[in-house]
């Protein structure tokens, strides 16, 4: 479980101190919604194949126990050790395990959601294992010691003058150099030395294929491949939702993904790992983690059709302005504040109510996730469940109580319209958020209702 | 045909002409409209914040004011889209009947009525605010994520306005920030992305910003008063209301 610091709204006030920063952010992560858009509208038929992984994901969900068992069947026929982890603390206890047979204390590991939501690093650093992050973003965070703020793009937050500054105190390269190709040619000998020398490798998952039991793992740098070919020992974590029915299926998945990522065709390496190589052992963690609770949930089991392509955090102009990391979760973003309250709603309680619910997520949404609509919903079932402040609570309730009643509402609406005009620092003043930057309306000099009465009424219309 | 004029809350204290100019449009174009004295608020406040469950009182009220009508039409995306998506009363059948009478002004004048001209006159720059719930709920127009091809009810009628030039945004339909209770629970956001979407009209020359929600425009208005900006924002039932 993770240790809330500060909510939501809090942590993004605290990023726009900084607006300069807040611009460039925004404007980074549009730029790469608008490449999404570019390449999408190269696809006559996306929106059909949006559509056509929609529905694989409703049958996948709907059949994810035959599917699941199929693929541990393939995958154990292809030489490859399965195993079962009901939560976090199980996947790590697992693959611990798996490290400490082999004797090894320095591993490698490629990008993986999964590992991040069971803070798989922390606990191997706990057991004494070195873990070396080998996508290059990821280990930029690493180094600085921070947790993604973006599942595509884990430090999109961070300038190419500040990865200078990390990569100086960290890798020895000349102060001063923020040339981004000096820095990644710097990064690269440095990860080269890792793979060299690791003897065991983690990857992520991003298809697992039940007729064949093989995984697909999509990256740009290579780095998942060159881990696990040099490695003796293959560790995939995976969400047991990362399940596809078939081989053909995977064409509609690769196609969305990478162009709903970062508008790119496809990503560089789309890697496909079946069996262990003469001499290698393979392993692959099936991970529940509060997925199957999740399956029973009918507002909420959808969200597991999620392939993690991020394009949901580049639309979100709420994201785009507040940053990953005031999402206090290993996935930040629209999708990660429908998935953190199903794992902990105290700790997450504020996730939901970071949106507008302005809906452009679930444009977006390779897979049609409906997130707007389950943000909705989350909110609903956070205030029955109790995660709400008091004040709130007393206040909404007060609301209802006054729209319920024409009289009240309509003698409140003319007492607050005489307050605002004739004592305006009732209003306008520090403890009203609202005008800390903006002005309140103007008040006139009455309500519709007033004017009807007087404009329509005495002409016979009476309603 | 019977109409009923839905006036939202907020537009009732605090924005009263813009009811006006939708109820005289309406008139103007031949509609028996009627306004239910008794009505106050769809609920959407209390529901997006997670108090669905409160709004009982506020939704049999609403069904007591618009029940028996045609069609009940509404100067707001946002409300019209809560009542189609949420509203369930003590009377469930009347509420399902409401649910699909109700319709937002401008899709009523374009889908309903099928205006096809305008006496209005609006001799100004104006940009269009794309209000979310009216656009991406209700399908008022096409949206940018999708790859499909593009339709505006509200830039079709705003086209039909003489004397008005209408400017292009560099993003056409991003949110204001505005999200009800979003805009005081995430202030800094909220305004941040407020004053990102003013800064898109006033780059591109509008004089005046319209859109179909006046909830979207007052957070708009509230920050373009604050930078003591010259750029107005009026709703758009002001402007196919405005005078030859």
């Amino acid at each position: 479980m993770e240790q809330k610091t500060q909510d939501h709204a809090i942590l993004a006030d605290k990023f726009n101190k900084d607006i300069p920063r807040v611009d460039w952010h925004d404007k980074t992560l549009w730029f790469i919604r608008e490449k999404r858009d570019k390449a999408a509208w190269q696809i006559t038929e996306w929106e059909e194949l949006r559509e056509a992984a929609s529905q694989i994901k409703n049958n996948v969900l709907d059949n994810l126990h035959d599917y699941l068992l199929e693929f541990e069947k393939q995958a154990q026929q292809n030489g490859v050790t399965v195993h079962w982890a009901a939560d976090a603390e199980e996947h790590n206890r697992i693959v611990h395990a798996i490290i400490k047979e082999h004797g090894v204390t320095d591993i490698v590991k490629s990008k993986s959601m999964l590992t991040e939501e069971c803070h798989l690093n922390e606990y191997l650093q706990q057991q004494g294992i070195t873990v070396v992050d080998t996508d290059l973003g990821e280990r930029i965070v690493q180094l600085a010691g921070e947790p993604p703020s973006h599942i595509v793009l884990p430090c999109i937050h961070w300038k190419k003058e500040e990865i200078g500054e990390l990569f100086h105190q960290h890798l020895g390269t000349p102060k001063g150099n923020a040339d981004p190709q000096f820095l990644t040619a710097a990064a690269r000998e440095h990860l080269r030395q890792r793979f060299m020398t690791s003897r065991l490798a983690i990857t992520g998952v991003n298809f697992a294929v039940a007729e064949t039991g093989e995984i697909v793992v999509c990256t740009n740098e290579g780095n998942a491949d060159l881990g696990v070919q040099l490695a003796e020992v293959h560790i995939a974590c995976m969400g047991i939702e990362k399940i596809i029915p078939q081989r053909k299926h995977l064409g509609i998945f690769l196609r969305l993904l990478a162009r709903s990522a970062t508008g790119q065709p496809v990503t560089t390496y789309s890697s496909h790992f079946r069996k262990p190589r003469p001499g290698q052992t393979m392993h692959i963690v099936l991970v529940d983690n509060g997925r199957s609770a999740r399956l029973q949930q009918e507002s909420f089991r959808n969200a597991l059709k999620c392939i993690r392509c991020g394009a949901c955090m580049n639309t979100c102009p709420v994201y785009r302005r507040s940053g990953g990391h005031s999402y206090h979760y290993a996935i930040a973003g629209p999708i990660g504040s429908i998935l953190a309250p199903g794992l902990d709603m105290k700790q997450h309680a504020d996730l939901p109510f970071a949106s507008t619910l302005c809906g452009s997520c679930s444009n977006v949404c390779p897979v049609k996730i409906n997130i707007h609509e389950q943000l909705y919903e989350w909110r609903q079932v956070l205030v029955k469940n109790g995660h709400v402040s008091p004040a709130k609570k007393a206040g909404i309730s007060g609301m209802a109580a006054v729209l319920s009643r024409p009289g009240i509402y309509k003698f409140s609406g003319a007492v607050g319209r005489w307050f605002m005009k004739y004592i305006p620092a009732l209003v306008n003043n520090k403890l009203n958020p609202w005008y800390k930057q903006r002005e309140m309306p103007a008040v006139p000099k009455q309500s519709f209702n007033e004017w009807y009465r007087e404009n329509r009424k005495q002409n016979g219309k009476q309603s | 045909m019977k109409v009923a004029l839905f006036v939202p809350c907020y537009v009732d204290q605090f924005y009263p002409q813009v009811a006006v100019a939708t109820l005289e449009l309406l008139e103007k174009l031949g509609v028996d409209v009627t306004y239910p004295d008794s009505q106050t608020c769809c609920g959407q406040p209390m529901a997006n914040s997670g108090f669905e469950h409160l709004t009982h009182g506020c939704n049999d009220n609403f069904v007591n004011n618009f029940s028996g009508y045609d069609y009940i039409v509404c100067p707001s995306g946002s409300c019209t889209l809560h009542v189609k998506d949420h509203l369930h009363a003590t009377n469930e059948t009347a509420a399902g009947a409401i649910r699909k009478r109700v319709y937002e002004l401008t899709e009523f004048l374009t889908d309903v009525l099928k205006v096809e001209n305008l006496t209005s006159h609006f001799q100004h720059k104006v940009g269009l605010h794309q209000s979310c719930h009216g656009q991406r709920g209700l399908k008022i127009s096409q949206m940018s994520e999708l790859v499909s091809p593009p339709f505006s009810k509200t830039e079709k009628l705003l086209h039909m306005v003489k004397g008005l030039e209408l400017i292009k945004l560099s993003r056409t339909d991003e949110c204001c920030g505005f999200g009800g209770t979003f805009c005081v629970a995430e202030e800094a956001v909220s305004v941040k992305m407020g004053i990102d979407r003013v800064a898109d009209h006033i780059a591109h020359g509008a004089n005046y910003i319209t859109g179909n929600d006046m909830s979207c425009l007052m957070h708009l208005e509230g920050i373009l008063r604050r930078q003591q900006s010259p750029v107005k924002v009026i709703h758009i039932a002001e402007i196919l209301n405005a005078a030859e």
